[in-house]
């Protein structure tokens, strides 16, 4: 367990030393939102009816633009060689890795989608359930994107080719956090969806470290 | 006494190329084992293959008389491995980073227990920099001061230790390497020079097992 909070607290340190690159990241996920007004035109309904939908797909490409730096920087160094030679679990210090990239690059994007969504005229509940949505829905790219971060360290081209590995898999999560908000627009419960993206949470919780860990030693050879 | 660690008959290839194979080596305590070898002839691999991150193609590697696959974790507990690359964080200072080396070995290690090993391999100066301020042969300290915190681990596999270090600090890693033999560790590494040791030197050449 000290190797977790080992890594988690080291990674944090890192993150907030290369501040930078994380409001880099916020910043993009700002003005991807912030385009589309532009291009649809700012009709009042036609903004209500896409925002849920542009603010996550927003989301996911901006978290998409962190993920190659997940392992990279560690690979090069030959930390990550260290730490598969550590006695303890890997599993262990994947999971931190996963966690501190989320509490880095995914919670900033929960925390200001609010004010993405007062940009479309949703209101406050609105707001708010679209927030909870991506609460849960973005550990769930962190994690799903730490496999194809392993998969692609050390590729040439890695940014490219992790897009094309892991926006396939971010679909699902997309349809159920974009339709919670929708269904809560237009009344309904939205209980389902939050069901359904919370199972995704702990399952891929439970599988990815382990498949991040082969992917890892793959890597290091 | 059983070997703290045995080799045998092992084979690596890189690409479509074999570099060695029948390839034997058995470590006992109080060696002190250089790996020669040209450039190229699988130095690096070997040493990577006896710690377990590179695959073996044939053979086995037993630590303690018991295949490392199946006592990875126990093995791992009594194994420092320092590869070419200098483990080291741009970001962090060079205090940062060893003990974070440390606690990722699961070492329980106080900071100034670090911040003596740093001052003992002559950064007293630069504990607190970032790591990216450092020199060639500073950054390469840096990674060698684990060293002096390696006590619990019995084997030491090192690659290249001596590179970009000056002659003061190559005598000095050669009575550390000395120490630590005489203490009852097992020290490996891969050079192509020869330093001086206290030690009587067993040589294994690479070139010697290639096809």
């Amino acid at each position: 367990m000290s190797v977790f909070l080992a890594v988690l607290r080291r990674d944090l340190l890192l993150a907030w030393r290369g501040r930078a690159d994380l409001l880099v990241a916020l910043a993009f996920f700002v003005i991807v939102a912030s385009l589309f007004p532009f291009g649809v035109g700012a009709e009042p309904n036609q903004l209500r009816a896409i925002g849920p939908g542009v603010v996550w797909v927003a989301a996911l490409l901006a978290s998409l633009l962190a993920l190659p730096r997940m392992f990279s920087q560690d690979f090069e160094a030959g930390v990550l060689e260290q730490l598969l030679l550590s006695p303890e679990p890997a599993v262990l210090w994947v999971g931190a890795k996963i966690l501190a990239h989320w509490l880095a690059t995914g919670l900033p994007l929960v925390l200001i989608s609010p004010l993405l969504g007062l940009m479309y005229g949703l209101d406050g509940d609105a707001r708010l359930v679209l927030a909870a949505s991506l609460l849960v829905g973005t550990p769930i790219l962190s994690l799903l994107g730490a496999i194809g971060a392993a998969l692609t360290l050390g590729l040439r081209g890695a940014g490219s080719l992790l897009a094309l590995l892991v926006l396939p898999l971010f679909v699902p999560v997309l349809v159920f956090g974009a339709g919670a908000v929708d269904a809560f627009a237009g009344g309904m419960g939205v209980s389902a969806q939050f069901s359904l993206l919370g199972a995704g949470v702990l399952a891929s919780a439970a599988l990815v470290p382990f498949a991040c860990v082969a992917a890892l030693r793959l890597a290091a050879e | 006494m059983p070997a703290m660690l045995q080799a045998r008959q092992l084979a690596c290839l890189r690409g479509d190329r074999l570099l060695f194979r029948k390839l034997d080596l058995t470590v006992k305590a109080g060696e002190l084992w250089r790996i020669a070898g040209a450039n190229g002839m699988g130095k690096t691999s070997l040493l990577r293959q006896l710690c377990g991150l590179r695959h073996l193609d044939q053979g086995e590697v037993c630590w303690q008389g018991e295949s490392i696959t199946d006592c990875r974790e126990r093995f791992h507990a009594g194994l420092l491995y320092l590869g070419h690359a200098p483990n080291l964080n741009d970001l962090l200072s060079p205090l940062e980073n060893l003990l974070f080396a440390c606690q990722a070995q699961g070492l329980p290690v106080s900071p100034a227990a670090c911040e003596s090993a740093l001052q003992r391999i002559g950064l007293s100066a630069a504990l607190h920099l970032p790591a990216r301020l450092l020199s060639q042969g500073q950054r390469r300290r840096v990674s060698l001061a684990r060293l002096f915190l390696a006590e619990a681990q019995p084997l030491w596999l090192l690659d290249e230790p001596f590179t970009a270090l000056d002659v003061a600090a190559v005598a000095e890693l050669a009575a550390v390497l000395d120490a630590h033999c005489a203490g009852g560790g097992a020290v490996v590494f891969s050079s192509h020079q020869d330093a001086g040791f206290a030690t009587p030197l067993k040589s294994l050449n690479v070139e010697d097992f290639a096809p």
